[in-house]
């Protein structure tokens, strides 16, 4: 029986301190989590499907925690080190709302070539739907991440040339009231 | 929701932001953290030693005495540290359920101290995690036996029995002979009679003495009279004995479908048979055919014996290796056989007529039983016949040890897998519970959630604590969570009852009122919300007031579907009405109706309906439009 004796150490206390924007006693309280879930250091893909989806229990949440692992795994390597979970984590809580928003262009930007398409999106939709599971009111229809898709795109799409680049989605997310106070929403999570 | 994952809540809640750019409706707001106090060590001194954690750890489960407020009776002024008078191996257990959300037990400890232990510090045995939850369940199964059987000794030699009546007394006597004397007796008057049947059975071909004429006769035949009277003795004794137990049983239809109650009317149906078609020809071949099934009184006794039981029963579970142990046998047969006919083909007056009748060799040289009946007679034949009976050697001996071995094995190992399967049943249900027990907290909350929001509106603050004490810091981000899923996606939790009901619902009636809800959560939802954060800007504009109040009745109505659990609305206007009408809880009744008002900038238009709650005073009327629609923000958008 093979074990995966994969070990990983994170960088100096300082040097993380240094790179992200949290404080020494933030980074502690989060490695501390960190190492709880993962002894080994390291985050691989079923590991990280597994966790998210204890947070909803309702739906099926595999296919978003997968875009969710790739936009935290920067360097592709397969797994999440502490240092992509702070560097994703450092700019979700503490970025600015460009910074914020490019880490969400980049999560939907499938393939990451700087377009979302609206197959893309109809993924991400799909995948979002998804995690809602069976029972809900009103129930979900088949072509409800479909009229959702259409609906972002007539919002973001602004040359209507059937895909959304960065521009086109700051701009957009930055005239839209909602969303620049939803992205607020969780300063004080840590 | 396991602690360890509780520590992952931040993160999951920061890749919400993930689903913000595509939302069309505004988030609901976050919980807020009251008392954020900076995490400190906490001592716990259990019987002298020290243990030392966070506080933040102890507290991922408030119902339990060290996560709650219960620990600081055993708090210790002097030395600043929390003294335990307990055991403190088992106290290790307990913190690393804490650290780990996973409670371990012991293999070493006495499951009655463990229970003990775990009922003082207020933790549910049913937590015990998979790897540890088959051990301790056995454990308890094995302590409660030992319990029972105490008992049950100190019953019996108190002499006093519970109330069994007659029919559960009689069941018990048969099927624990050691229970009372009169059973007992019973037992060894059965067995005797057995041995008898089976003994003269057996006797009655056995030739006796000649009869004047030179004809031996077979003593059945010769003192044919003797041996019907004992015949009869024993059937008649039989015939009582199934009576009484098919009386006794507890389930008569499942008694007669039982192994045992089948050999029984085999072995006694013969005889009444006999009785009946007596001296007919045609039939008495049949008859002397049915005989033979006086045979079977001989499984009888495994009534008396517990060994030919376990014997049985490894047959039957190894009866797939018998059987394929029988087909590869039986597969060497034919080969052998065909060869063997092929070659004796050619020799004349060759007993080997056929291949079928080349298998008794064939079988016959295998076994090394060697009749000598049949003999090959050519070179080939011999040949063949020597390879034969070589290889039956290696076929026969071999899958000897295989099946002794395979009993073994087989035996214990369904032991092992039944014990499995049906713990696998037992840990999918409580994984499905956890499940369930999750989503619930969610949607009983969210309830829980519209009173905290109404109440906070009329003012009264100590319900809204006392409500709000349920649930932990991490259990309310949780929720916020999944709210802010709903708001995404525009679509609602609800549970499954909930959920078949609107389904059968939306199957059986016709609804043209009711599909305006459902259009108006894809269009009418989306445009009403951020509408309505356009209201808080502009001052409630007239001329939106119409559209409002039909999109507000709808809204409130969801919250009427989701707070009564009746999913039936036939418009959304006598929804209100049911809901003024209907006896819920007062206070949710209020809360709608406080807002209901306060939504609508003409009060006038929903006094008519039937509503006799006064509207706030006047003088504070604009501040409470401008708060109230701040928290219509709140209260609607669910």
């Amino acid at each position: 029986m093979e074990m995966a004796t994969v070990r990983h150490r994170p960088e100096a206390l300082e040097q993380l301190e240094a790179q992200s924007k949290f404080t020494k006693k933030e980074l502690q309280v989060l490695y501390r989590g960190f190492k709880n879930e993962c002894p080994s250091g390291i985050v691989n893909e079923e590991t990280f499907k597994e966790i998210y989806s204890q947070f909803f229990p309702q739906g099926d949440s595999t296919t978003y925690a997968h875009f969710l692992f790739n936009a935290f795994d920067t360097d592709h390597n397969g797994s999440v080190s502490f240092e992509d979970f702070i560097r994703g984590l450092s700019i979700l809580l503490r970025g600015t709302v460009q910074e914020k928003l490019n880490w969400a262009f980049n999560l939907y930007d499938i393939n990451k070539d700087g377009y979302i398409t609206k197959e893309e999106m109809l993924d991400i939709m799909k995948a979002i739907y998804d995690m809602m599971g069976k029972c809900t009111y009103p129930v979900v229809k088949e072509d409800a991440p479909r009229q959702h898709v259409e609906t972002f795109f007539q919002k973001m799409d602004k040359n209507k040339d059937g895909v959304v680049t960065i521009d086109e989605f700051i701009e957009s997310c930055q005239k839209d009231e909602n969303i620049m106070r939803s992205m607020q929403l969780f300063e004080n999570v840590i | 929701m396991a602690a360890g994952v509780a520590a992952w809540l931040p993160f999951a809640r920061a890749a919400a932001i993930g689903w913000m750019p595509v939302a069309n409706c505004p988030m609901p707001l976050a919980p807020t953290d009251k008392n954020k106090r900076q995490d400190e060590l906490i001592i716990l001194n259990v019987s002298g030693r020290r243990f030392q954690t966070w506080r933040t750890t102890l507290e991922r489960y408030p119902d339990t005495l060290l996560g709650s407020t219960e620990k600081e009776f055993f708090f210790n002024e002097d030395t600043k540290e929390y003294f335990f008078d307990r055991d403190p191996e088992v106290f290790r257990c307990i913190l690393n359920f804490y650290r780990t959300g996973k409670l371990h037990y012991p293999r070493y400890e006495c499951i009655s101290a463990y229970d003990e232990e775990l009922a003082f510090y207020g933790i549910l045995p049913e937590i015990i995690g998979d790897c540890c939850y088959e051990e301790y369940k056995d454990r308890k199964r094995e302590n409660a036996e030992r319990l029972m059987d105490d008992n049950d000794s100190e019953n019996n030699q108190e002499g006093s029995m519970p109330s069994l009546n007659f029919r559960e007394t009689m069941w018990r006597a048969f099927e624990n002979p050691h229970t009372s004397t009169l059973a007992l007796v019973f037992y060894y008057v059965t067995g005797f009679f057995i041995a008898v049947s089976v003994i003269t059975n057996v006797v009655e071909t056995v030739p006796c003495g000649t009869v004047p004429g030179n004809k031996e006769l077979p003593c059945g035949e010769r003192y044919a009279v003797a041996f019907f009277c004992l015949d009869t003795a024993c059937v008649m004794i039989f015939t009582v004995e199934y009576l009484l137990r098919l009386f006794a049983a507890p389930s008569r239809y499942r008694f007669m479908r039982s192994v045992m109650s089948i050999i029984d009317v085999v072995a006694i149906m013969p005889y009444y048979i006999g009785l009946v078609m007596t001296d007919n020809e045609d039939v008495s071949g049949a008859f002397v055919t049915l005989r033979v099934f006086r045979v079977f009184r001989i499984f009888k006794f495994s009534r008396h014996s517990q060994g030919l039981r376990i014997l049985g029963y490894t047959l039957k579970s190894c009866a797939s290796e018998l059987g394929f142990l029988l087909f590869s046998l039986t597969m060497a047969i034919i080969i052998f056989a065909t060869v063997m006919f092929y070659a004796e083909k050619g020799s004349s007056a060759s007993k080997f007529t056929s291949i079928p009748a080349s298998f008794w060799y064939t079988i016959v040289t295998m076994t090394t039983l060697g009749y000598g009946d049949m003999v090959p007679k050519t070179i080939a034949g011999k040949i063949f016949g020597s390879i034969c009976s070589l290889s039956g050697v290696l076929v026969i001996a071999l899958p000897v040890p295989v099946i002794v071995s395979n009993f073994s094995r087989i035996y214990h190992q369904n032991q092992r897998a039944d014990k499995r399967r049906a713990q696998k049943k037992a840990r999918l249900a409580r994984i499905r519970v956890a499940k369930t027990g999750s989503s619930n907290a969610y949607l009983h909350s969210k309830r829980n959630g519209l009173l905290n929001e109404a109440l906070e509106l009329t003012g009264s603050t100590d319900d809204e604590q006392h409500i709000s004490k349920s649930t932990s810091l991490i259990e309310s981000q949780h929720h916020h969570l999944l709210h802010c899923l709903e708001k995404t996606t525009n679509h609602e939790f609800i549970d499954e009852q909930l959920f078949e009901q609107n389904c059968m619902d939306s199957s059986m009636q016709n609804y043209p009122s009711t599909r305006s809800p459902s259009l108006s959560s894809q269009q009418g939802l989306t445009t009403s919300c951020c509408s309505r954060r356009n209201k808080k800007t502009t001052h409630l504009p007239n001329s939106s007031v119409p559209a409002t109040r039909l999109r507000s009745m709808q809204e409130l109505s969801t919250i009427h579907i989701q707070c009564s659990e009746q999913p039936s609305l036939t418009t959304s206007r006598s929804s209100l009405n049911m809901k003024s009408d209907d006896g819920l809880r007062p206070n949710c009744k209020a809360s709608q109706i406080t807002t209901a008002i306060i939504s609508i900038p003409t009060p006038p238009v929903l006094t008519p309906e039937g509503e006799s709650r006064p509207p706030p005073g006047s003088p504070s009327h604009a501040t409470n439009i401008s708060t109230a629609s701040s928290n219509i923000v709140k209260v609607s958008a669910l």
